[in-house]
């Protein structure tokens, strides 16, 4: 049997904290670091960068990450997947080849684009979350359709040492290497379906490494400020084993494991990516050892003719404010501030919002029965055409001060603007990818 | 005896669009046919009225021990209409584990 192929995931999205992919590349012994960067809408925000400036628009934390990862993975000889091109990756893939010539160290960058099909979906196209046109929804900005592992493979087989992508389906950043070192075909489902789901528990990093698990006294996760991102060492059948960096803080258990199987998966039969549908249902976990889980099983359900396409739009602005009361009848106090909002700005919006955080604000109502909180904050909220009508709603949160409630302290007011995100299909055919390849070399010192 | 999920299972919310997906997983691989009695759909949606307007669906997955609750119009039309702070619904979780049975 081929040996193990290890590899480790060291973002979960965007704003991923950096030092772990260090400690994963440094100490890891991996063949393969992917960052995963993207969010649904991350993407779009890219874009509206891009806009601005045609240089821009691949991910904000890109140079950082790079800047502190490079040495290492050179030295380890470890391979970088990252979809942080975002909006435009072949800008990206300049900005990692000025750090490797400031850094001196020869490196090949393959670029994998063809996600960006602003240019050619049909606006008439109905939206798969109302069956309306993609045209109702004002002005669109991205459109990106998600590629699969085949779209990365001819990136690897390039032989480059950092690839780098815009939209890639999550999982299959993990599928390509899995796939390509082990020489799979596109037909070999079932395989690809393991590898779907040793790529979707990756996929959100230290997620399945103890991140997002802990609740004190009965779920507690040992030193989680130091926590570890996972790796896996995948077997040539897409089985794995699933382990993080002796002496990294998280847990690796049957717990944190299956959260993270469980996680997002809208049908647990029909897992759907541009690889295969994989059926998680028979996935079964074994605990082999402190923070080593084996994960085997999954199967394909079939493979989807279509590629979902995350079309972006301008979704006009949200404006909040916020502010705080505390002490005896402190509830009475805010929902009289609420009261006084709605009486002041109900008529200018659509919908206004009033939260009181403390209270209600998570779930519309507390579903425990608790009583008089010491503290209140409230919050109001509404969407506006334009940002000046938005701040409307942070001003009249400002104005509680002296024209509402005692003891209101510590207002907060904000406009932002909103991106929102439909998805739509394209037919695989209309989606061709293509890999560019950027490389810096040392030039030949003089004779 | 009536007891609050909290005590018998964990769970982590997802999200895709107005649908919130939550999952309940038995701490106790014994717990777990008394999950599949007691929490069915029709008790879900009557813990979680106001919350989750449209159809909810459960899976079962016996070899985890976990079911798996996907509930339509659950986020107030979806992280970009919603003026909720959690758009995404991701304290829906602790939602779930507050029902008794």
């Amino acid at each position: 049997m081929p040996r193990r192929l290890r590899i480790g995931s060291g973002a979960g999205f965007s704003g991923d904290r950096l030092e772990p992919a260090v400690v994963l590349a440094e100490r890891g012994a991996l063949d393969y670091l992917v960052l995963e960067c993207l969010a649904e809408r991350t993407i779009a925000l890219a874009q509206l960068r891009r806009k601005a400036k045609p240089t821009e628009g691949y991910d904000p934390l890109l140079k950082r990450r790079v800047e502190m990862l490079l040495p290492v993975l050179k030295r380890r000889g470890v391979r970088l997947i990252s979809n942080f091109g975002a909006a435009n990756p072949l800008a990206g893939a300049d900005v990692i080849l000025d750090v490797a010539q400031r850094f001196h160290l020869p490196l090949k960058v393959a670029v994998v684009t063809g996600d960006d099909v602003l240019a050619k979906i049909d606006r008439d196209q109905t939206a798969l979350e109302s069956g309306r046109p993609l045209s109702d929804y004002g002005p669109l900005v991205s459109a990106n359709a998600y590629l699969g592992a085949d779209a990365v493979i001819p990136a690897l087989e390039s032989g480059a040492d950092v690839v780098i992508t815009g939209r890639v389906a999550d999982p299959s950043l993990f599928v390509a290497p899995i796939a390509h070192h082990f020489g799979w075909r596109a037909d070999e489902l079932d395989r690809l379906a393991r590898a779907t789901v040793v790529g979707h528990l990756l996929e959100c990093a230290g997620q399945v490494s103890g991140g997002y698990f802990a609740d004190p006294g009965i779920k507690d996760v040992p030193d989680i400020a130091h926590l570890g991102f996972p790796f896996a060492d995948v077997d040539d059948e897409g089985n794995a084993e699933l382990g993080k960096v002796e002496g990294t803080g998280g847990a690796i258990t049957l717990a944190t494991v299956k959260e993270q199987l469980l996680y997002e998966a809208s049908n647990p039969g029909a897992y759907v990516t541009p690889d295969v549908t994989a059926d998680f249902r028979d996935v079964s976990l074994r605990e082999i050892a402190r923070n080593r889980v084996a994960v085997e099983g999954g199967r394909a359900n079939g493979k989807s003719p279509t590629l979902k396409v995350s079309v972006g739009y301008l979704a006009g602005y949200l404006g909040e404010g916020e502010i705080s009361y505390a002490g005896r009848n402190a509830l009475a106090r805010a929902s009289l501030a609420g009261d006084i909002l709605r009486q002041r700005l109900s008529h200018l919006f659509d919908e206004v919002r009033i939260d009181y955080i403390g209270s209600t604000s998570s779930h519309g109502r507390a579903l425990d029965a608790a009583e008089n909180p010491y503290e209140i904050r409230l919050r109001a909220a509404a969407r506006a055409a334009t940002a000046e009508q938005a701040s409307l709603i942070g001003e009249e949160v400002e104005a509680l001060y002296l024209n509402g409630p005692a003891g209101g302290g510590g207002a907060r007011k904000r406009v932002t603007e909103q991106v929102g995100i439909v998805s739509t299909l394209l037919e695989r055919g209309a989606v061709p990818p293509s890999v560019t390849i950027k490389e810096w070399k040392h030039e030949p010192a003089p004779v | 005896m009536s007891r609050r999920l909290y005590e018998l299972a964990h769970c982590r919310a997802g999200d895709k669009g107005d649908t919130s997906i939550l999952s309940l997983i038995a701490y106790r691989a014994e717990d777990y046919p008394l999950l599949v009695e007691r929490v069915t759909v029709e008790a879900v949606a009557r813990h979680l009225r106001g919350i989750v307007a449209g159809e909810i669906r459960r899976y079962e997955m016996p070899k985890l021990g976990a079911l798996q609750f996907v509930c339509e119009r659950a986020l107030n039309g979806g992280v970009t209409t919603s003026l909720a702070l959690d758009a995404h619904g991701k304290s829906l979780s602790y939602a779930l584990l507050e029902m008794t049975i």
